[in-house]
């Protein structure tokens, strides 16, 4: 089906737009949840003076963590990319900007959460 | 009471670019904005032009910034405004002359998403009945005098002028909402559009500005919701 609003650019309709905003909402209440989480772990019930890597290694002995950080970490990038994304389609009207653009903010998240779950699932405790 | 009124001046066949002017004049609190435009152009400045018509905010000609904020002139009373007022045209269209802007754009778009009733079926005898509480689905969205003050106000439309913006959505709600009508797939695809209510990042200045007082980002957000639902 063809985009039929005058004005529009009559690009072909799917479902992406709605499932990206759909997503946006959901990803949110969980981040929500999670970051405060992360932020009282953090930051209440412990502080910056006693998280070392004691700390981390202690932390990531339970798959659990593993998964309570990989989640925040995807879910955040995700939400977080797409919210860029829609910024880029609204702000950056050449074709040109837009597919430099949005291919900067691909490759450069992919690379942060590349390297955040390498991290996270690599990490072996040494000493 | 004595006030300023600053007006943006721009003549595309005379003027490089916008200008303001002033006009000193001698009001009533409670004379409306629309009043003192006209003071201005009767008494002092032929040239000064805007649009306005029925002068009781329901024609919907006379959208302009007041004081930065998108109203109507002719429901705005000087008293709320303060003793110095500056008048722009309405962000994100080409000016005509002064405050009259080019609303081709706008028009076309909520034409666009076919704001008139459809309905197959053979009309019957009487009417097409509705209950009330039909009705209130999309009482609110009836309330639009197209003035464009919603529109105008919106960042994203400021940004993208592909964007449909809240008025055509709203248009398309309040049919989209009303029992009597059955193109609820035609104009769901239209709202599904990338340029349509996914362009809507609930910023609220539309509901700010619109002078019906239409809970405008609420009506976007049934749409989407409606998306969603129809979706599964
Ligand atoms: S002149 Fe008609 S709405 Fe103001």
């Amino acid at each position: 089906m063809q985009g039929n609003v005058a004005g529009g650019r009559g690009r072909p309709q799917d479902k992406f737009e709605l499932r990206a905003w759909f997503f946006m909402r959901i990803s949110g209440v969980i981040l929500a949840v999670l970051a405060i989480g992360h932020l009282f772990i953090m930051h209440v019930f412990n502080s910056i003076e006693n998280i070392d890597y004691q700390f981390v290694v202690e932390r990531w002995k339970t798959p659990f963590w593993r998964t309570y950080d990989f989640v925040m970490l995807v879910l955040a990038m995700m939400h977080g990319t797409n919210g860029i994304r829609v910024l880029i389609g609204d702000y950056v009207r050449s074709p040109g900007k837009k597919l430099f653009a949005l291919s900067s903010l691909y490759t450069l998240s992919f690379i942060i959460l590349a390297l955040g779950a390498i991290i996270l699932f690599t990490f072996k405790a040494v000493g | 009471m004595k006030i300023t009124l600053k007006v943006q001046k721009f003549d595309p066949e005379k003027d490089k670019k916008p200008y303001y002017k002033s006009y000193e004049l001698d009001m009533e609190p409670m004379d409306r904005v629309l009043d003192a435009l006209n003071k201005a152009k009767w008494d002092e400045d032929g040239t000064l032009t805007y649009r306005k018509s029925c002068a009781h905010g329901v024609c919907g000609s006379d959208a302009m910034r007041i004081n930065g904020k998108n109203a109507l002139a002719c429901k705005v009373l000087i008293k709320d405004c303060g003793s110095k007022i500056t008048l722009e045209p309405m962000l994100g269209f080409e000016v005509v002359k002064d405050l009259a802007v080019e609303m081709k754009s706008f028009f076309k778009k909520f034409k666009s998403v076919k704001p008139y009733l459809i309905n197959q079926d053979p009309p019957p005898a009487k009417e097409r009945r509705q209950s009330p509480k039909e009705l209130d689905k999309f009482d609110d969205t009836t309330k639009c005098i197209m003035c464009g003050a919603c529109t105008t106000s919106c960042p994203t439309f400021w940004a993208d002028k592909d964007y449909i913006g809240p008025a055509a959505i709203v248009a398309s709600h309040r049919f989209l909402f009303d029992s009597r009508d059955d193109a609820d797939e035609e104009r769901l695809a239209m709202m599904n559009d990338a340029d349509s209510v996914w362009k809507c990042h609930t910023v609220f200045n539309c509901v700010d500005a619109c002078p019906r007082n239409i809970e405008i980002t609420k009506a976007i957000g049934e749409v989407k919701q409606k998306l969603l639902y129809d979706s599964f």
